[in-house]
């Protein structure tokens, strides 16, 4: 199973699309290491900064709906996964793109909206860090000043995905 | 209660519910190409499963970038070339053979009504457009697709858009689903597959159900699809001749597919095409859509006809009509790409190419090329290209362009004048 939880990276903005994850440029690696570097590059957002200090520390992705919409290259979880970005927490998500994160045992969490708004007006705080406890379905966010626990569902199937490590394991031992 | 033609797809293809809520079913048609197999063909390497479920119902196709454009994508092609030989599929198209995926794969036949289909592409949608469920994946899916013959869905509700009246001259089935977009949002369908009906739909060929299919996944949803029909049977006759006694008997047949009455839907939307007008997007999301002559003065520098949703001999032979005897406005520059071998021969046949080149334009190999801004007219920063693909995201035909999704006639007629241009206008 991979590791989740670290720091948190909030982009507020919907429909952020697989070509602003990753552009199309790079499908033609074949190392998903390769992607690294290029993760967000496209992204049209205010404030955004490609070469942050996000890049490198940050675990997490909170943001808000159809995150990941558009094409459906892995690529795009690759590219957040060599990152060490294995978990997004969104109001929601493209369907692709969704199935994408746990096929590959990464989280996509879905947050309802008033969850995701609080979790943005904490972020104005300064920098925020998620703890996920799978077991519970628990985050647990702290920042300078305050900590926040939000409970999460998970269906089952995705949940077995992520604990398997998953599709391709799961599929294997079973069909 | 009555059933969906997905709901009965599922039904004859579940293989295993292994939670509540997920469908593992079994996939009829596993489609692959450059892009997003090789990591799936290597991964199958590294864990000593090199294999493929069934050679027949595995097709593949270099058809994003080709020929190879650099070392890495020579590289990809190469990958996929060595595992259609070493595992000897049938259905592999190689330069000279191949042609954007979506286009060239029903074009042989491969999609029946009933079908599960799912392909390393987001724009495999299109093949629902033969009353299939036909599901973009990823890598990771298509591996196990490839290794096992499975794929896990959740079941998708569906959403029926009614398409009812006739569509006035200058508009098409791109601007009937440009306006399907506009009305639901980019993930107004997101976990939905959307059902096109009404008189319409029937009234469309098959090349123009997939051109409403193709982009249903912008507005989120799973699949297109349409009922299959007598002009689903016409299509596939050559294809299909041996197996029913006549039309009608195969008719008959892709009846049982077809949506019960008092099937279930999560929404019904009821849009009037004969409203409707040529249409084009403007920004960056594909349900920024607005009727072409509410934006008089958008300067155009590239006009590309071609990619998956509008590059079929129809398309072409529209665009022709309205290139006929004319030239590309001064500065602009015109690429078309036929989708696939056989519509290049048809549209050199045809005089179409012919007519393009007078007007000016270049006429590129079968390929997706500038579609996802990999080659074969990827913009600059700034340039704004007239263009009947599908997606107009921010440097998805190159960074800084701006791409306005639109028909292949609105395309011919924005060329013409350098801006975009009710093809009405110039229509004879
Ligand atoms: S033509 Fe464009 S949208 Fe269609 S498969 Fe190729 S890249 Fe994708």
């Amino acid at each position: 199973m991979k590791t989740f939880g670290g720091p948190v990276l909030f982009l507020d903005r919907s429909d952020i699309n697989t070509d602003e994850i990753i552009p199309a440029k790079y499908l033609t690696e074949m190392d998903k290491e390769a992607l690294g570097p290029h993760l967000l590059e496209d992204l049209k957002l205010e404030g955004f900064s490609v070469n942050g200090s996000w890049r490198g520390s940050a675990r997490v992705v909170v943001t808000r709906a159809n995150f990941g919409c558009g094409s459906s290259r892995e690529h795009a979880p690759w590219a957040l996964e060599v990152n060490s970005i294995t978990c997004v927490i969104a109001e929601g998500y493209a369907r692709i793109f969704r199935q994408n994160m746990f096929n590959g045992g990464m989280l996509a969490v879905e947050l309802a909206k008033t969850a995701i708004d609080e979790l943005f007006a904490i972020a104005k705080n300064g920098a925020v860090s998620c703890s996920i406890d799978l077991d519970a379905k628990t985050f647990a966010f702290s920042w300078d000043g305050g900590s926040k626990a939000v409970p999460f569902t998970l269906a089952e199937f995705d949940e077995a995905l992520v604990r398997a490590g998953g599709w391709v394991e799961f599929a294997d031992v079973k069909y | 209660m009555g059933k969906t033609i997905t709901e009965k797809i599922f039904e004859a293809h579940l293989r295993d519910v292994p939670f509540a809520g997920t469908n593992v079913l079994s996939i009829d048609v596993v489609m692959c190409h450059e892009i997003t197999t090789p990591v799936a063909i290597v991964d199958l390497q590294r864990r000593g499963k090199d294999r493929v479920f069934d050679p027949l119902k595995i097709k593949a196709v270099i058809d994003h970038v080709t020929p190879a454009k650099d070392s890495q994508s020579a590289m990809q092609a190469k990958v996929m070339r060595a595992w259609a030989g070493r595992h000897r599929l049938p259905d592999f198209f190689d330069v000279g053979r191949n042609g954007v995926c979506h286009a060239l794969f029903p074009e042989k036949g491969f999609i029946r009504p009933g079908y599960t289909v799912i392909m390393g592409d987001s724009h495999t949608c299109t093949h629902g457009a033969f009353g299939a469920f036909a599901a973009g994946v990823g890598t990771t899916d298509l591996e196990v697709g490839i290794l096992k013959g499975v794929c896990a869905f959740r079941r998708p509700g569906s959403v029926r858009v009614n398409l009812n009246g006739n569509m006035r001259r200058g508009v098409y089935a791109k601007d009937a689903i440009l306006t399907v977009i506009n009305t639901l949002t980019v993930n107004g369908a997101t976990d939905q597959v959307i059902e096109f009906r009404g008189d319409a739909v029937d009234a469309m060929s098959m090349e123009e159900r997939m051109t409403l299919c193709n982009m249903a996944v912008e507005a989120g949803g799973t699949c297109g699809v349409c009922m299959p029909d007598a002009v689903t049977a016409g299509y596939l006759w050559p294809f299909i001749a041996g197996a029913y006694p006549s039309k009608k008997a195969a008719v008959d047949d892709f009846n049982k597919w077809h949506s019960d009455p008092d099937a279930v839907y999560a929404r019904t939307v009821d849009i009037e095409v004969s409203a409707m007008e040529p249409s084009a997007t403007f920004g960056y999301k594909p349900d920024q859509v607005r009727p072409v002559r509410e934006m008089p003065d958008i300067k155009i520098d590239q006009v590309y006809i071609g990619s998956c949703t509008n590059g079929r001999i129809s398309d072409l032979r529209a665009a022709a009509e309205i290139v006929k005897g004319t030239k590309l406005a001064s500065g602009v520059r015109g690429i078309v790409v036929p989708a696939t071998p056989l519509v290049y021969r048809q549209a050199m046949d045809e005089g179409l190419l012919a007519v393009f080149m007078e007007a000016g334009y270049c006429i590129a190999n079968p390929t997706c090329g500038a579609c996802l801004g990999m080659s074969t007219g990827v913009l600059a920063e700034g340039e704004v290209c007239a263009s009947t693909t599908n997606r107009n995201f921010n440097g998805r035909m190159g960074r800084g362009g701006m791409v306005h999704l639109m028909s292949p006639a609105t395309a011919a007629a924005s060329g013409i004048r350098g801006k975009l241009t009710d093809p009405r206008e110039v229509m004879r």
